[in-house]
């Protein structure tokens, strides 16, 4: 009777595996309606169609491997060492209140410095090649790591802790038994997050160190020749890529943190 | 099978400094219990019963006097003294069976022997079936079970229990303190729990051991020495109870009354003690 029935009606034919789909499937049928009816000629309304052949002519030329390759790999190196110097630094801090005396003042101090701030420094110390972008990244990567594990190793129950030592448990075995499982669930979270903050990091340095290749240059490109096909193409693969991240993140953790049931996460 | 062992305290004091103020937490406590003894030990809460049974796993240290385990001074934990805390401190991440395996990790068996070891004792709790299971899948009277099955699998000498049974429903109470008995009766093993509950002690005990506060002491131990299956509404029960429950009298009734929460295990035991009644 009233339409929000009508629509709720519409909605449920829709399977609910589908149902993500509705909203940018609607989005696409604007924007293509808008361009087909032939509104507005702004070189900024370019088709989807556009798009479309734009993204096959960069992967059927190569050029999307190249960029892509290139903002991938810094990523990886710059996730990898900003990360396990984030463990190391993040289990010292944890571990030890001595360390956490010594560096931690230091620690909080810099993480409340934006990220970006630091470019110059890096520039000038790296230059604008790849080194000064994998320190960037590394850096983006480092904090979230090092806070979590902090986190992480902090809330280890003192109950867990007393039962390894009644079963008279090494400082090996307490490490690998009790307190690695029990922050294991704060790591990753760290983890996760650091791994996010390097692809938003590895595109940052491609725009604030614009020189070589990736997708950020991709971007770039598009904006000085006023291709906006390209620009679009560049955005919708960024997304992608993060999507890509963020799911092979969520079956990592359901394969390695089975034990915490969805409903108890009390540990 | 019985290697029970026979815990001696002498002269056992313990302080707390607070605020450069020494607190009694235990003053001047003897107590032998025989191998295979089953002893109670009832009292309010800050009456030191807990600190008591830390010291004697090993978990607190710094004490005046002695504690001999089969004439041996306790240092630290040891494999011979066994625990059951009142929360069951299942580690999440591992199985039933993995968690009761778990008190093997020092221990000198081989593997076959360890897994037949956490086999037998899943069963002694009445577990077979369960050795799969996750520890939120399992209702609160059967993670105590398996806490009960992972502080034996080492085959102690000595069985502390700290109010094991304090957080759960009063039917499941009940029913367990039955399989504790049966327990107790088939290994012959010595063993001490810690309760509020008078009636659980008087049920399962040789001996009850009654405390009081300020300074934590011993007021008086009363024997129980009724033969097993205890009845609950017999008259000889009821009249020990009741003889017990007068070793409170002169102190607030609540103190007999508190609610099985959990004690508050985070706080440092002389905060404790402040707000004890």
């Amino acid at each position: 009777m009233s339409s929000v029935n009508v629509q709720r009606n519409l909605f449920h034919k829709v399977p609910p595996r589908l149902r993500g789909w509705v909203l940018p499937g609607l989005i696409l049928a604007v924007w293509w309606g808008v361009v087909a009816s032939g509104a507005s000629d702004s070189p900024l309304l370019v088709s989807p169609l556009a798009v479309w052949q734009r993204g096959v002519g960069q992967v059927t030329s190569g050029e999307l491997w190249v960029a892509l390759s290139a903002s991938l790999w810094r990523m990886a190196w710059g996730f990898g060492i900003g990360s396990s110097v984030g463990l190391a630094v993040g289990a010292l801090l944890g571990w030890s209140r001595w360390a956490e005396r010594l560096v931690g003042p230091t620690f909080h101090t810099l993480k409340q410095i934006s990220l970006f701030a630091w470019i110059p420094m890096l520039s000038m110390w790296f230059g604008l090649g790849d080194a000064a972008k994998v320190a960037f990244i590394a850096m983006a990567a480092f904090f979230p790591v090092v806070l979590n594990t902090l986190e992480g190793l902090r809330s280890v129950p003192r109950e867990y802790l007393e039962v390894a030592r009644v079963y008279e448990f090494s400082v090996w075995q307490t490490l690998r038994r009790v307190v690695a499982p029990a922050a294991a669930p704060s790591l990753f979270t760290g983890i996760q997050l650091s791994l996010i903050y390097s692809w938003l990091a590895a595109l940052g340095a491609e725009y604030l160190l614009a020189s070589g290749k990736g997708i950020g240059n991709t971007l770039i490109d598009g904006r000085e020749h006023f291709w906006m096909d390209l620009v679009l193409f560049g955005v919708v693969v960024v997304g992608l890529v993060g999507f890509a991240l963020n799911a092979l993140l969520a079956a990592l953790e359901k394969r390695l943190l089975a034990w915490r049931d969805r409903t108890i996460a009390r540990y | 099978m019985a290697h029970a062992g026979t815990l001696a305290i002498r002269g056992l004091n313990k302080q707390y400094e607070v605020k450069g103020e020494a607190l009694h937490v235990l003053q001047d406590i003897h107590l032998t219990i025989e191998p295979g003894e089953f002893v109670s030990i009832v009292g309010s809460s800050g009456c030191g019963k807990s600190t008591l049974l830390r010291l004697v796993i090993g978990l607190e240290g710094d004490y005046q006097g002695e504690i001999l385990l089969n004439g041996q001074r306790i240092v630290g934990t040891s494999l011979n003294r066994g625990i059951v805390f009142q929360e069951h401190r299942l580690f999440p991440w591992l199985t039933v069976e993995k968690n009761v395996a778990l008190g093997l990790l020092n221990s000198s068996l081989t593997e076959g022997q360890q897994r037949a070891t956490v086999r037998e004792h899943i069963a002694l709790v009445g577990l077979q079936g369960f050795e799969t299971a996750y520890p939120h899948q399992l209702s609160g009277g059967m993670k105590q079970r398996v806490a009960i099955a992972r502080a034996l699998v080492n085959r102690p000498d000595i069985l502390l229990l700290d109010e094991p049974f304090g957080a759960l429903d009063a039917m499941t109470r009940a029913h367990l303190q039955q399989e504790l008995h049966r327990i107790w009766q088939q290994e012959g093993i010595t063993m001490i729990l810690v309760t509020h509950d008078v009636e659980e002690a008087v049920f399962l005990g040789d001996r009850v051991v009654v405390m009081e506060p300020r300074p934590g002491r011993i007021r008086r131990t009363v024997p129980v020495g009724l033969p097993h299956p205890r009845e609950r509404t017999s008259h000889a029960f009821t009249a020990i109870k009741d003889s017990v429950l007068r070793e409170f009298a002169g102190h607030p009734a609540a103190d007999l009354a508190e609610p099985p929460l959990k004690r508050g295990e985070q706080l440092a035991p002389a905060a404790q003690w402040q707000f004890a009644v």
